[in-house]
């Protein structure tokens, strides 16, 4: 792209402004001039497979493409390929073992070489090989072969049958790499490239002209992208470093820039920013649920350690259904995310919130009703007999809870809120708050970690990797309860065991159909929310950027990276 | 030198006036530290700040904890002044936090919890790290051991240690004694036994410059045992480093108690201390400064207003400065 392209471009925008805006802001490549991303954590590396950072995984997303990506609403779109195989379409086979993936016609590197199905598998190679840390490697478990078919057709083959075929080459974590860049990078040479690694060859929208480590990257519109017309910006800056509220004001008050990423920051201060009238910032839902997890065993001191918090105690009275009903339904889940998240929060009944497909249509919970609370515990033949606010079990146990959380200024007021709800039920909670490196920490000399669970309920936030919540939903599986000797590992916290549970998630794990995966999975869902209350959600937390008034064509989408569509940015009228 | 309250102000110079009665020491260091004006001042300080904890909150009786969403961000009163659409109401005068929490009786019952905390841990540091002292300079066969041991416990991590004393003893402590006096004392103990070190190493230091004076060996000459030496002649003559180091003692206390509150090390997240009004404040700090401003104010100003204290009583209580 040389300048004259350029201003040629810029003036013939501004000569077809009123056209473009007529016809869905069409127009020739290059022709709005330079776009300004910022991104407070900067990028490091330009190579997926070299790197978990989310940051360096979008930053990559510009330049190099995965076969086929997810949409805002966890579906999958085709990119390289031609379409997304499935069994109905036969591009997945019928005993799940095996997906062949076919690639679009006539692809052409940056470099104007062809991508062949050679890339495909060199991908695959490059992050297997023996002796290289390659950071996706989960993406690629299970793979035993990938097959060149002819030139633009490749099979994985799988060793077990794969309900969920779409780990490899699927968003923004695999994309494809030219095998003749990485060609000599192979295994323990990978981190050496690097060239490579700061630039590589792309079939994106973007062609990296400069690379500064740790601070600004500098790309210009790739000339051989399949799209002719696109993208609309002849060059892209995407600076890195600061944090969440310079970013936020860069974009949203000075509007130096014109993209921020996850504005990780409290609700009142985003909404002051906006009021500037330069950007607006967007929210978009993933599967990170914060919720309150049940402790079905008792925690009690006085139980001898190996005994305490394990399936031999259960607890004397949130085993009982009633009351843990009781407990969601006194919350008002609108005004915890009004006070702590805002336009990031919504509130939920669900643990698996998202993709469309698997989530339940739980709203039950969402009213709040103290009454009906009340009511359900008057039933359960809890009392206050001795007239100091707190209920009692039959045999005189008052209904006292510990509640746990790590340290953290929203989760601390949304304990000190549910702790008045619950006091309205009779129900008296102590809290407490544990710094959340030791809370989360996992080491199982710990009595303080939230798998240990010395305590009635605790709350955190949890999500799934990808679209596919079958692992997700695995781990209330019986057998996944931590307990001493699992040295307190398993996801399982609250020790929930349903036979009936563990059947329909080994169904889930032998379908292959996504429809009925989607029925199962939100059944599978209501076992542990809806119907049993032991897991009790509050809010689904969102993610928010920002972008200027000025660029057009934003979707945020939090199952890929943020800058899936780049490629249909443009800039708008003001 | 023996008997202190005859003998003290004989040490004086000789004056022309001649003594109308007998003055008492004690009122000799009153006298001396009203001549103190920050000392003064900051003794009013105190006697307000406390009165404001331990009584304001049986005039001002609203519930610290208790949320009201509905009377949220509210501002102080004196906002009204310079912005007269500032949202409030005279049921939160000094406004409230994001949850409605009313900051004024947030700061009294934060208040008392940090003074406690704060005198109780510094007396328990002064008293350990005073003894230490005396003991090491006094006794020279236990000096080395003693001096390694406070070397030791110098080099301890004070978080770490803080951390395995949570893991070890809250359970029990929260069992026997309920949630807020378990950690109560937790604290209390673990801020008192991480802060004697400087107080015994100055002290030491003293007592070993004071053992070799003249009135020291006049003392054992005529056959004054030991613990009649320390308490007579020794500890009077170290009480100005002792009460420095008091002063500092307490600040700090009150400093540490906020960070370990902080790091959920310390109380409960409902239960409100100063430097934890403070820390859950910074966030908002622009928009409502006085919510960081008055816990800030507050804990600086009793701070400030002990350290004065402690200047003002070391003039006072040394015979070479008091009367001139």
């Amino acid at each position: 792209m040389t300048i004259k392209t350029a201003l040629m471009g810029a003036v013939a925008s501004l000569a077809l402004a009123p056209m473009a805006m007529a016809d869905g802001h069409e127009g020739e490549r290059g022709r709005d001039g330079d776009l300004r991303i910022i991104y407070w954590q900067a990028v490091s590396i330009m190579n997926p497979y070299l790197s978990g950072g989310t940051k360096d995984l979008e930053a990559a997303s510009l330049v190099i493409e995965p076969l086929g990506r997810y949409d805002p609403q966890g579906n999958l779109v085709p990119y390289l390929a031609a379409e997304i195989p499935t069994v109905a379409n036969g591009g997945v086979s019928e005993d799940l073992t095996s997906i062949t993936w076919t690639l679009q016609e006539g692809l052409l590197w940056s470099d104007g070489t062809p991508v062949t199905s050679r890339d495909v598998q060199f991908s695959w190679e490059y992050c297997t090989a023996e002796g290289g840390g390659c950071a996706q490697a989960a993406k690629f478990e299970g793979v035993t072969s990938v097959d060149i078919v002819d030139d633009l057709t490749v099979t994985v083959n799988f060793g077990a049958p794969t309900p969920n075929p779409y780990g490899p080459f699927m968003g923004a974590q695999s994309p494809i790499i030219q095998a003749a860049q990485f060609a000599e990078c192979l295994g323990p040479r990978a981190p050496e490239c690097t060239d490579a690694n700061f630039g590589p060859i792309g079939t994106g929208p973007f062609v990296v002209t400069e690379f500064r480590t740790n601070d600004v990257v500098s790309f210009e519109a790739n000339e051989n992208y399949r799209d002719p017309n696109r993208p609309a910006f002849a060059t892209a800056t995407l600076k890195g470093g600061g944090d969440a509220l310079a970013a936020g004001r860069a974009v949203l008050q000075t509007g130096e820039f014109d993209y921020a990423w996850n504005l990780q920051l409290a609700p009142e201060v985003i909404s002051d920013m906006s009021e500037g009238g330069v950007g607006t910032p967007i929210s978009a839902f993933g599967s990170l649920v914060e919720r309150i997890e049940i402790n079905l065993t008792n925690p009690s001191s006085d139980l001898e350690e190996g005994i305490r918090s394990t399936a031999e105690a259960p607890h004397p009275f949130l085993t009982d259904p009633a009351v843990r009903e009781a407990m969601s339904i006194a919350i008002d889940r609108e005004l915890l995310v009004e006070i702590g998240y805002g336009q990031a929060g919504r509130a939920t009944c669900n643990l698996v919130p998202a993709p469309a497909i698997y989530a339940s249509d739980n709203t039950a919970c969402l009213t709040q009703d103290i009454d009906r609370a009340n009511a359900l515990l008057d039933e359960a033949g809890y009392a206050d007999t001795d007239g100091d606010g707190v209920r009692e079990t039959a045999d005189g146990q008052p209904l006292s809870i510990l509640y746990q959380t790590s340290t953290n200024a929203v989760r601390q007021d949304f304990q000190a809120l549910i702790k008045e709800f619950w006091a309205e039920i009779g129900i008296e909670t102590e809290l407490r708050n544990i710094d959340a490196s030791v809370f989360f920490g996992g080491d199982p000399g710990s009595p303080d970690t939230f798998q240990r669970f010395y305590a009635d309920v605790e709350m955190y936030a949890n999500n799934f990797d990808g679209t596919d919540p079958q692992a997700y939903l695995g781990a209330y599986l019986c057998d996944k309860a931590p307990r001493p000797d699992s040295q307190w590992q398993g996801e399982n916290i609250n020790r929930f065991c349903d036979p009936a549970y563990d059947a329909m998630w080994a169904e889930l794990a032998q379908t292959g159909d996504l429809n009925e995966r989607g029925r199962i999975g939100a059944a599978l869902n209501d076992m542990l929310t809806a119907d049993s209350n032991v897991i009790i959600p509050l809010v689904d937390r969102g993610r928010v950027s920002a972008h200027a008034n000025t660029l057009g064509g934003v979707v945020l989408n939090t199952w890929d990276s943020e800058l899936w569509n780049a490629a249909d940015w443009y800039r708008a009228a003001e | 030198m023996t008997d202190p309250m005859t003998n003290m102000p004989a040490m004086s110079p000789p004056r022309a006036v001649p003594i109308e009665k007998a003055r008492s020491q004690w009122r000799d260091i009153w006298a001396q530290f009203r001549t103190h004006k920050g000392a003064v001042w900051g003794l009013g300080f105190l006697i307000f700040i406390t009165l404001f904890v331990a009584i304001g909150p049986l005039i001002w009786d609203v519930d610290a904890t208790k949320t009201d969403i509905r009377n949220k961000n509210m501002r102080p009163f004196y906002t009204l002044l310079w912005d007269s659409e500032a949202r409030f109401t005279w049921v939160k005068p000094l406004g409230s936090d994001n949850l409605g929490r009313d900051v004024l009786a947030n700061l009294m019952q934060g208040g008392r919890t940090s003074m406690a905390v704060g005198w109780t841990a510094m007396i328990l540091a002064v008293v350990v790290g005073t003894l230490i002292g005396v003991l090491a300079g006094f006794f020279k066969r236990i000096d080395g051991a003693l001096m390694r041991f406070t070397d030791l416990v110098l080099s301890l991590p004070l978080l770490p240690l803080l951390l395995v004393m949570m893991l070890l003893f809250r359970d029990t402590l929260r069992a026997t004694f309920g949630p807020e006096t378990g950690i109560f004392i937790l604290i209390v103990v673990a801020i008192g036994l991480t802060s004697w070190m400087q107080t015994a190493r100055i002290v030491r230091g003293d007592v070993l410059a004071l053992k070799e004076r003249e009135f020291v060996l006049a003392a054992r000459s005529i056959g004054t045992p030991s613990r009649r030496m320390i308490s007579r002649h020794i500890l009077p003559n170290v009480l100005s480093p002792i009460m420095v180091s008091a002063t500092l003692g307490l600040a700090n206390a009150i400093i540490t108690e906020s960070a370990l509150s902080f790091l959920g090390l310390g109380f409960p997240s409902d239960f409100p201390t100063w430097g934890k009004t403070l820390f859950d404040s910074i966030q908002y700090m622009e928009e409502y400064p006085e919510r960081v401003i008055w816990p800030g104010l507050c804990i600086s100003f009793t701070v400030l207003a002990v350290n004065y204290i402690g200047d003002g009583l070391r003039d006072a209580l040394d015979p070479r400065i008091r009367g001139q």
